[in-house]
C-alpha cells in the first residue's frame, strides 16, 4: 500500500490552557475526499491549519505524504525546518479560507500568476496563460481582469481555488469554502470543488455542507471537543451514526 | 388592503396633494452674515497689507527669483527628498523590527525610536552640525583591534548638508516607523496566511502582499510628513546647509529688509507644499487599485483640491 496523503497519529495542539486538539487519529488516501465535521470550536479548523504548518502541533506526528509537517527527521532527532523549507513543502498543499483571503490590490489572473511567477520559477507569459486556463475552469474566464472587490462572494471563492490550482499542489484543503457566501453562490463553489475530486484531487474539506460530504465524501470524520468521535464511510456516519454525540449534531444542522 | 385606500379621500395627504404644496428651503440667514462679516475682514486684511510700506513689495519683487533664493530652493528640494527617502528607508526597517519576534531586535528599534523621537530636531540638526567636536577621526573597522578600512577626518565627511541630512533623516525614521507599522499592523493576517500558504517566504510575502496593501494606510500621513519636512529644512539654518531659510537669513543680514524676505521665503514654501499633493495623489491612486472607494481624483483636480470640490457642492445644493 503507497503511503497515505495526510497521517495524523495523536496529534495534540493548545492555546494557552486551552486544549484544543486531544489526541487526532486520521489516515487520507491519495485521490480521496476526507470531509471534517463537528460544531463550531471542536478543533476541525485548527487541525487542518495544522496540516500545512500554519499552527505547529505540541505533541503527536502528522505527515504530508510520507514528509513530517515541520520537522526533519534525521535517526532518532527531529530537526525543526526553516522559515525557507516550510514555505517549500507548503507549495505542494493548497489551501482555500472561508474569507477567500484574496489579495485585493491584485487582478484575479494576478492573483492566480502570483505563486507561480514568484514562489515557482514559471514565465510571466506562462503564468498568465496558465492562470486563464484556471480560470477558465472555475468559470470565470470572463472576470481575469477584474479585482477581488469587483467580484461577488462565491467568485471570490472560485479565484481563490483557481489560485490554490496553480501551484500544482498534491493536496487541497479547504476551510469551511462556503461559510462566508450568500446561500445562492454555494452551489457554484461546490460545483467546482465536486470536479476537482472527480479529477482526482486529494482533499481535506471542512464544511458544514452535509449534503456535499454525503455526495462527494469518501470518508466523514465528525470532531467535537478536540476529539474525532466518529470517522468512516459519509452514507454511514451522517445517515445512519453509531454515537449519540453525532446524531445530536446532524438533527440541529439538518 | 382597505386601508390603503383611506388617504385618497382626503386630498390633502394624498400623492396629489404633495406635489401642488410649495418647499420652503431652510434660510440661513446667519450663516449669510457670517460669510460676509468674514469676507470683510479680509478685504480689510489684504487691503492694510498692501498699502503698508513697511512691507517693501518691489524688495519681495527683486528677490522672488534672485540665484540665491534658487540656490537655497534647490539645497531645501534635495534636502527634503533625500531626507524623506532615508527616513523611509529606515523607517520601514525599524516597524520590521519593532514587529519581530527577537527582543534584542525589537528592543533596539524602540531605543531608536525613543531617542530621535524623544529629543528636539532642533537639538539633533546642532549636535550633528558640531558631532566633530565629539569625535574628530571616523573610523570603520574591527572593534578592540588595529584593523581599520577606512579613516577620515569628521569634519570633511560631515558637511553642514550631510550633517543637515543625517538629523532630518534620522528623526524622520523614528516618526515613518511608526506610520509604517500601523500600515503594516492594518493589513489583514489572513493575507500573510494565504500568502504562506501558496509557499510564499516571509520576506516575499511583506514586500509582495503586505506593504503594498499598507501603503494605502501609509502614503496620507507620510505625505503629511513630507510637507512637515519641506519646512523643517528651514531649522537646519542653525548649522548654515545653505537651503532656502539659510540664504533669505543671509540676506536680511545685511539689508535687513526681514519682513520683505521672510514673504519671499513664504511664497516658495507655499508653492512647493501646493506642489507635492500631486505625487501623493498619484501614489493613493496606484496603491488604492482594487479598493472600490479609492481614487478618481486626477492629480490637477487634486491640486485645485477643496476649492473645486466645494464649488462643486454648492452648486449641486443650489440645482435641488
Amino acid at each position: 500500500m503507497s503511503t497515505p496523503m495526510v497521517h495524523a497519529e495523536g496529534v495534540r495542539k493548545h492555546f494557552g490552557k486551552l486544549e484544543v486538539l486531544k489526541g487526532i487519529d486520521l489516515t487520507v488516501e491519495r485521490g480521496r475526499v476526507c470531509c471534517l465535521l463537528g460544531p463550531s470550536g471542536s478543533g476541525k479548523s485548527t487541525f487542518l491549519r495544522c496540516i500545512n504548518h500554519l499552527e505547529k502541533i505540541d505533541g503527536g506526528r502528522l505527515a504530508v505524504d510520507g514528509q513530517l509537517v515541520g520537522y526533519r527527521q534525521q535517526g532518532d532527532k527531529l530537526h525543526e525546518l526553516r522559515e525557507r523549507e516550510v514555505a517549500e513543502r507548503r507549495r505542494d498543499i493548497g489551501m482555500v479560507f472561508q474569507r477567500f483571503n484574496l489579495f485585493p490590490h491584485m487582478t484575479a489572473v494576478e492573483n492566480v500568476m502570483e505563486a507561480p511567477v514568484k514562489v515557482g520559477s514559471v514565465s510571466k507569459n506562462d503564468a498568465r496563460e496558465q492562470a486563464r486556463e484556471l480560470l477558465a475552469r472555475v468559470g470565470l474566464g470572463d472576470r481575469a481582469q477584474h479585482y477581488p472587490a469587483q467580484l461577488s462572494g462565491g467568485q471570490q471563492q472560485r479565484v481563490a481555488i483557481a489560485r490554490a490550482l496553480a501551484m500544482r499542489p498534491k493536496l487541497m484543503l479547504f476551510d469551511e469554502p462556503t461559510s462566508a457566501l450568500d446561500p445562492e453562490l454555494v452551489g457554484d463553489v461546490l460545483d467546482v470543488m465536486r470536479q476537482l475530486a472527480a479529477d482526482g484531487m486529494t482533499m481535506v474539506v471542512v464544511t458544514h455542507e452535509i449534503g456535499f460530504a454525503r455526495e462527494v465524501g469518501d470518508t466523514a470524520v465528525f470532531m467535537d471537543e478536540g476529539v474525532v468521535v466518529e470517522a468512516g464511510d459519509p452514507r454511514q456516519v451522517l445517515v445512519d451514526p453509531e454515537q449519540e454525540r453525532t446524531r445530536a449534531f446532524l438533527s440541529k444542522v439538518l | 388592503m382597505i386601508d390603503i385606500k383611506t388617504p385618497a379621500d382626503h386630498p390633502a395627504t394624498g400623492t396629489t396633494g404633495m406635489r401642488d404644496l410649495q418647499i420652503v428651503p431652510v434660510r440661513n440667514y446667519g450663516r449669510w452674515i457670517a460669510a460676509a462679516a468674514s469676507l470683510l475682514a479680509l478685504v480689510g486684511l489684504v487691503g492694510s497689507l498692501a498699502k503698508n510700506d513697511n512691507l517693501h513689495w518691489d524688495v519681495v519683487g527683486d528677490h522672488l527669483f534672485a540665484d540665491l533664493v534658487f540656490d537655497g530652493l534647490g539645497t531645501t528640494l534635495w534636502l527634503t527628498a533625500a531626507a524623506m527617502l532615508l527616513g523611509l528607508a529606515l523607517g520601514t526597517l525599524i516597524a520590521v523590527m519593532r514587529l519581530s519576534s527577537s527582543p534584542v531586535l525589537y528592543g533596539l528599534a524602540n531605543a531608536f525610536v525613543w531617542v530621535f523621537r524623544g529629543t528636539p530636531l532642533l537639538v539633533q540638526i546642532i549636535f550633528w552640525g558640531y558631532a566633530a567636536a565629539l569625535y574628530k577621526y571616523v573610523k570603520i573597522g574591527i572593534p578592540f583591534t588595529e584593523v581599520t578600512f577606512f579613516q577620515a577626518e569628521t569634519n570633511s565627511l560631515l558637511t553642514p548638508a550631510i550633517a543637515a541630512l543625517l538629523a532630518l533623516g534620522l528623526n524622520e525614521a523614528a516618526y515613518a516607523s511608526e506610520i509604517v507599522r500601523a500600515g503594516i499592523q492594518s493589513v489583514d493576517p489572513g493575507q500573510a496566511e494565504a500568502a504562506h500558504s501558496l509557499g510564499m517566504r516571509p520576506g516575499l510575502t511583506m514586500r509582495r502582499i503586505v506593504l503594498p496593501q499598507a501603503m494605502r494606510v501609509i502614503i496620507p500621513p507620510m505625505g503629511n510628513e513630507t510637507i512637515n519636512m519641506l519646512k523643517m529644512t528651514a531649522l537646519v539654518s542653525v548649522i548654515s546647509a545653505h537651503d532656502l531659510m539659510s540664504n533669505i537669513q543671509d540676506v536680511y543680514a545685511q539689508n535687513y529688509q526681514v519682513i520683505p524676505m521672510l514673504v519671499v521665503a513664504s511664497i516658495w514654501y507655499l508653492a512647493l507644499v501646493t506642489l507635492l499633493s500631486v505625487p501623493q495623489a498619484w501614489l493613493e491612486r496606484r496603491y488604492g487599485r482594487g479598493t472600490t472607494r479609492a481614487g478618481h481624483v486626477s492629480p490637477i483636480r487634486r491640486l485645485l483640491g477643496g476649492t473645486m470640490e466645494r464649488l462643486g457642492k454648492n452648486s449641486k445644493e443650489q440645482n435641488r
